[in-house]
């Protein structure tokens, strides 16, 4: 037994990269033929590794083992005649032709490219939003459908129909996407878009496993740093995004606890902050504004630095904050965002103001499946001293709690409720809870 | 102490869903873990190999009669090890912490032939 894995995330990276490389050399029309082949291999690696030991380049052998498998394969299929002395030429090029266990210190720079020609593949304008996700998540994330099907809690049945129409519009065309393309700023804008929304469904998703979040915000920044380090797709909105997902990142520590449990941004102890996060972040943030665009993940990003900035949730500047919203709003129109732009105007202003802001949001309907809504409502209606009010609020958010750490954090609201009921004539005490962020 | 030889079986239709990644990853860490404990133990005679699924089965003239894998034997043989052990009972538990069982599979104790 030799070397140990670089880390505990190495197979399903390197199952991305595999998939990937494998891909861009057999065609898109191979893609299931080139899972199916990095599938074996891994299964391969285990079986290998555990009697003679990790090789002391795990990825190298990974690469040379997936890519003979593949051609194997493609011969037998019989189409061996017309791809596979292509393939045999184009790895040998590479590099990636020497034999298992040899060194291949850094991958070349082509195999890196062949993850982000991937990532820009899976966000065709053909496929939908929600199906994008799911496929960078299994394509580029190594995650099974299983694992995608568990992080958005939806069926595995159903996941996989999701995916397999996906992949059928995918291989549509035969090679992967061309950085250079023409098409390449629209795509590039579908590519953030996923990467926020995978983000975003670690940070707020519904995932009852916390774990399984995390692991999506972690999958979601690795590939947006991807991004960051090529020159064409390191536009200031993708070095916004980034800084982004760096400083809402910096709050996890504080924000979710060992159980999974969800501490408010309020009363966050920000000593647990990631200090080198939002350093990242505010840098990035720094760099994006050298363009000329303010895009909506310059907004959020300039709102998740006002916050980092603040030494004490007392301290939160909930003017700027406010602005911040107010432009984000007209950019990018949605009922969350009124939604957190309604909390603060409720620090800014007061909970009637805020109480007011949240009644009036335009299609407030789309929000009806969103506990963060009514639980709004019921943190405002406590703060005016409508416990009752509040306290039908928190119960409408607790039925829509989509994960154990939500319902505890409704249960602790609801108990509060209970408390200023019971203690009823005498003074509510002047907590300051909003909802998490 | 006798000696005993496991060999790692997988149904061919355990039913299991493909593993992840993740799965694997873990897998493989399981296997090394074990392992070593058997070594440090001092259970560990031969570590052995992995097998591959395939082969043949040659019979009387030196006729083929299967090339693997192989129909009536409905499991993969993922591979064998040579465990020291003071007596079956005892191979038999330390069989009970190998990973394979964590994922439809099993393993064959069979005792080494002394005289």
């Amino acid at each position: 037994m030799t070397a140990a894995l670089p880390d505990e995330h190495f197979f399903r990276r390197e199952s991305g990269r595999l998939v990937s490389t494998l891909t861009r050399m057999l065609g898109v029309h191979h893609l299931a033929l080139a899972e199916d082949a990095v599938q074996e291999t891994l299964a391969a690696a285990v079986e290998v590794w555990s009697f003679r030991g990790v090789p002391d380049n795990p990825s190298a052998w990974l690469m040379t083992a997936a890519r003979n498998r593949a051609v194997s394969q493609l011969r037998r299929e019989r189409t061996a005649r017309r791809f596979a002395p292509e393939i045999g030429r184009q790895t040998d090029a590479e590099g990636a032709d020497s034999g298992p266990g040899s060194a291949l210190a850094h991958l070349p720079p082509a195999l890196r490219d062949d993850e982000l020609r991937m990532m820009f593949s899976c966000c065709h304008p053909d496929v939908p939003e929600d199906a994008q996700v799911a496929l960078v998540l299994s394509l580029l994330g190594g995650f099974s459908a299983h694992e995608v099907a568990g992080a958005f809690l939806v069926s595995l049945a159903a996941m996989e129909k999701r995916l397999s129409r996906a992949k059928k519009v995918l291989s549509r065309t035969r090679t992967l996407f061309e950085l250079g393309a023409r098409d390449f700023e629209n795509r590039l804008a579908a590519v953030q878009r996923a990467l926020y929304l995978l983000f975003n469904e670690g940070y707020h998703g519904a995932s009852p496993d916390a774990a399984v979040r995390l692991d999506l915000c972690r999958e979601a920044m690795r590939l947006v740093a991807l991004l960051v380090e090529h020159a064409p797709a390191a536009t200031p909105s993708t070095q916004a995004l980034a800084a982004l997902m760096a400083l809402d990142a910096a709050r996890l520590p504080a924000r979710v606890d060992e159980a999974g449990d969800l501490t408010e941004l309020s009363r966050q102890d920000r000593n647990r902050w990631d200090r080198r996060l939002i350093a990242r972040g505010l840098e990035l943030l720094e760099t994006s504004a050298r363009g000329d665009v303010v895009s909506e993940y310059h907004l959020e990003a300039a709102i998740a630095a006002t916050h980092a900035l603040a030494p004490t949730a007392g301290e939160t500047p909930w003017a700027d904050i406010v602005e911040l919203y107010d432009v984000l709003l007209r950019i990018r129109p949605s009922p969350v965002v009124a939604l957190n732009r309604a909390v603060a105007v409720a620090e800014q202003l007061g909970p009637e103001r805020g109480l007011e802001a949240l009644r009036s949001i335009p299609g407030a309907e789309r929000l009806a499946a969103y506990p963060f809504y009514p639980a709004a409502l019921g943190e405002l209606e406590l703060r005016t001293g409508h416990v009752t009010e509040a306290r039908g609020h928190f119960r409408a958010a607790h039925r829509l709690a989509r994960n154990p750490a939500e319902r505890t954090f409704l249960d602790r609201r609801l108990a509060e409720c209970e408390r200023r009921l019971a203690a009823a004539a005498t003074k509510p005490s002047p907590t300051r809870p909003s909802p998490p962020r | 102490m006798s000696e005993f030889l496991y060999l790692y079986r997988l149904p061919a239709d355990s039913g299991e869903l493909p593993g992840s990644p993740k799965n694997m990853q873990e897998r493989l860490q399981k296997w090394t873990a074990w392992f070593k404990e058997l070594e440090a133990r001092g259970h560990l005679s031969a570590l052995g190999h992995p097998l591959e699924n395939g082969g043949a089965v040659v019979k009387e003239g030196g006729r083929a009669v299967h090339d693997g894998p192989y129909a009536e034997s409905k499991d993969i043989v993922l591979g064998y090890s040579v465990v020291q052990a003071k007596d079956l009972a005892e191979a038999r538990t330390l069989a009970g912490g190998c990973p394979v069982l964590g994922y439809g599979g099993m393993v064959e104790v069979r005792p080494i032939r002394q005289v």
